[in-house]
């Protein structure tokens, strides 16, 4: 089992090709992937240095660097092919399955949106966003509270997302975990939900200042909660000052054209900057 | 949540420079504002270590303390919270130190 992720050699990740209907275990697969990435280190040197000495061996590496690796490896995936790829977080209920079903249903025709959902179980979202119109694949997690790297990598051999188009990767509902993990996107999302709090932004800060945009949905609920929309916005900013915020309703469609322009001109950015790197 | 695969990944760095070789001790800098509790790291790194060749090993985690320079007037502060504003006002500010997750070294046991 991945080490990376804190899921336990007991955590089942699974993959649901909801095109094909099948579904395998990621573990046998991961093992393989990470073989590849089982770097040498370089440390023998130090090891020569140092054996008759302190015996100390110097490894300063990053903790995470396995996985960073393997993110770089999707980010240049993506790249190579043209492809928008958006990293979707939140807590659970926030809304992000009913935004991509809106957004399908909406610009699916325009541009091909295809999706990774990320649970620990089932695949109702998966299932959701068949039905809304778009191809998608279903990584279970297991006990693992967030999407790693690899998970992704396996969801994208899968999926085969077309060349310019957009892959929407719908983490886990989590809060915390999520932000740590670069999965290779262009972009994190962060969704919030007007019946959640308003001082989650400080709360959870990590996934807020990690994120370029924040979505805070279900505007429509606003009369009927404790929520100041205002004072969201400006906690949004206070972690991280670069934060672009769409006020919107996955229910009712209000305030998606923003989202739309957004997602229209970055899809746009990452064509321009394929044709110029090459 | 996620400090058990942190202890994990410790374990596995070091088990593999380590070739086989028994490790007495390893260190590693978590920052203050990492997203990683040190304390949950440690708690779990004795039974993640069981059975390797870290089992035993000491775990030497250096705190950093999270450290911000403004970005408006160019003073250098600590930020206990990754968010902390600048004492001018200012939240545009670029982050010094505090994030760190890193395995810096270890300690092999002498060869006999």
């Amino acid at each position: 089992m991945c080490t990376t992720c804190g899921c336990g050699n007991g955590a089942k990740a699974l993959l649901h090709d909801l095109q094909s209907g099948e579904a395998r275990p990621l573990d046998a697969s991961r093992e393989h992937a990470h073989d590849h990435h089982d770097h040498d280190h370089d440390h023998h040197h130090h090891d020569h240095e140092h054996d008759h000495a302190s015996h100390e061996v110097m490894l300063e590496q990053r903790l995470l660097a396995k996985n960073d690796a393997l993110a770089e490896r999707n980010r240049a995936w993506f790249s190579g092919r043209e492809i928008l790829a958006l990293n979707l977080m939140s807590a659970p209920g926030a809304g992000k399955t009913t935004l991509l079903e809106r957004t399908i249903r909406d610009v699916g025709t325009e541009m091909a949106i295809s999706v990774i959902e990320g649970d620990q179980a089932t695949s109702h979202d998966g299932e959701r966003i068949r039905a809304a119109g778009a191809a998608s694949v279903q990584v279970n997690t297991g006990s693992g509270c967030h999407l790693d790297a690899d998970m992704v990598a396996h969801g994208l051999d899968a999926l085969r997302p077309a060349v310019g188009s957009v892959v929407m990767i719908e983490n886990v509902g989590n809060l915390v975990c999520p932000a740590l993990f670069d999965l290779g996107e262009r972009a994190k999302l962060a969704i919030l939900s007007v019946t959640e709090g308003d001082d989650k932004p400080l709360k959870y800060p990590h996934m807020f200042r990690a994120s370029k945009i924040m979505i805070l949905n279900k505007i429509d609920l606003l009369a009927h909660v404790d929520f100041d929309e205002k004072t969201a916005i400006a906690n949004a900013l206070r972690v991280n000052p670069q934060i672009t915020v769409f006020s919107l309703s996955a229910q009712t469609g209000e305030g998606f054209d923003q989202w739309y322009d957004w997602l229209r001109r970055e899809a746009a950015r990452v064509q321009e900057t394929a044709i110029q790197c090459c | 949540m996620h400090e058990l695969g942190i202890a994990r990944n410790i374990v596995s760095i070091a088990s593999d420079a380590a070739k086989g070789r028994r490790v007495t001790r390893v260190t590693v800098e978590i920052g203050g504002l990492s997203g990683v509790m040190a304390d949950a790291v440690a708690f779990c790194f004795d039974v993640v270590a069981e059975g390797t060749p870290l089992q035993g090993a000491k775990l030497d985690i250096r705190e950093i303390e999270g450290r911000a320079r403004c970005n408006a007037c160019g003073a250098e502060f600590a930020t206990p919270e990754l968010f902390t504003a600048c004492a001018c006002g200012s939240s545009d500010t670029t982050r010094l130190s505090g994030e760190e997750l890193s395995i810096k070294s270890m300690e092999l046991e002498e060869a006999a």
